[in-house]
């Protein structure tokens, strides 16, 4: 089963409720990847990783405003975004996790564009033409994505040393947060994505954890301390001036 | 492509039809903000202007969701019908058929290539925009803006933006 033959399916609260998941998914990535902007390695992937966190922030714009139009009381991109709590927040706790150093970002990256890539081939095809439209230009998108950080976890796992243990250790640390990603219908999601993972970390010499402990409770807003820092440091201003505009 | 061509353009039923068609003229002539060469109808982000009731309905496909130019382009289309003389103007975003570089027009490909941009094509087959000379190297796949990635041409030596493939 998968979700673009139940999402319209749900009654408008869970399609409320859906939508807003993967829009604070995206969300939450793009504020971790937009920190990134002049501290990367190099002047290129300042450039490349504000672009994807652009096109993440977009995403999660569209998404919230579908949701307000579905959910019909005027709740609007900037209220979802600026003014729910840590607790209504329902992103998946890999996406809040610390940038760490620039593997521990690609590996994170990794393991989270290979899920978008069956993600949004899933709801492309969905009933909701919205929603639809969304994941048919996201799923273009995650491509690019997708090549980028395969790229990058390839360069640092085949790389130097140094770069072998950094990027090993990303992998060995991540892991626990990526059963989550396949919680519900989205298991429909796990072969693709285990396949797409264990190809690239293959080519990058890198190993597979084996299976263990596995985190989770972000779909359901019990989130990692690092979620409360970045919302705090995103919606402070909303917060101390509501409806502040510039 | 021509105004009249867009999308919907044949399905317009109201007594304001020389109103709506120079609105549709005045809209189809906002130029995207980070290419200006480009006209919002050759970019091919325009899908449809209508008139409903009493006010114009102007109906935009967004292209790369990261593209921080969409809200310019809503306020450009708004203030340039209404200081047209268009009373009341609505923008309405529509995701949906998704936008893809094929809507590109001909006369918008030509464009790009003479303002320095290799118009969208297959990575293989991009073309140095100042010497025409294939294979160019390709820099980041990121480049200025989110729609373009850098390539650099390995015969006259310039850095050059492509409009990627989408």
């Amino acid at each position: 089963m998968s979700f673009s033959s139940e999402v319209p399916a749900l009654d408008p609260g869970d399609r409320v409720a859906f939508l807003l998941a993967h829009a604070d998914d995206n969300m939450v990535l793009a504020q971790r990847l937009g920190a990134w902007i002049s501290s990367a390695p190099e002047l290129e992937e300042d450039i490349a990783l504000g672009n994807i966190a652009l096109d993440h922030l977009g995403v999660a714009r569209a998404l919230y405003t579908h949701a307000g139009a579905v959910e019909g009381i005027g709740r609007s991109e900037d209220e979802f975004a600026m003014t729910r709590s840590e607790r209504d927040f329902t992103n998946v706790l890999l996406v809040e996790q610390p940038n760490g150093d620039f593997a521990h970002t690609m590996v994170r990256a990794l393991l989270f564009d290979a899920y978008q890539l069956e993600l949004w081939a899933d709801l492309a095809g969905s009933d909701d033409p919205s929603l639809a439209g969304i994941a048919e230009r996201a799923l273009k998108e995650a491509r690019y994505h997708f090549r980028h950080s395969s790229a990058w976890v390839v360069r640092l796992g085949d790389g130097t040393g140094e770069s072998q243990v950094r990027a090993q250790a990303a992998v060995d640390a991540l892991w626990r947060y990526t059963a989550e990603l396949f919680e519900g219908a989205a298991g429909a999601y796990l072969p693709g994505w285990e396949r797409q993972v264990a190809e690239v970390l293959a080519d990058a010499g890198l190993s597979l954890p084996d299976d263990g402990y596995q985190r989770s409770g972000g779909r359901r807003g019990f989130h990692s301390e690092h979620l409360g820092h970045l919302l705090a440091e995103m919606q402070w201003m909303q917060r101390s001036y509501p409806g502040q505009e510039w | 492509m021509d105004a009249a061509e867009l999308p919907g353009a044949g399905m317009v039923t109201s007594t304001m039809t020389v109103d709506v068609a120079r609105a549709r003229e005045i809209a189809a002539g906002v130029v995207d903000p980070e290419i200006p060469v480009l006209s919002i109808a050759e970019l091919g982000i325009l899908r449809d202007v209508r008139s409903v009731a009493d006010r114009i309905v102007v109906t935009i496909t967004p292209t790369y969701s990261g593209c921080p130019a969409m809200q310019q382009i809503e306020d450009d289309v708004r203030s340039a019908l209404t200081s047209a003389g268009c009373g009341e103007v609505e923008v309405q975003i529509v995701h949906s058929p998704a936008w893809t570089t094929d809507w590109i027009s001909p006369e918008g490909h030509r464009k790009l290539a003479s303002f320095g941009i290799a118009p969208p094509s297959h990575v293989d087959d991009v073309l140095c925009p100042r010497c025409e000379s294939a294979a160019p190297k390709m820099v980041s796949r990121f480049g200025s803006t989110a729609c373009k990635a850098l390539m650099v041409c390995v015969s006259c030596g310039e850095p050059f933006d492509h409009f990627k493939e989408f």
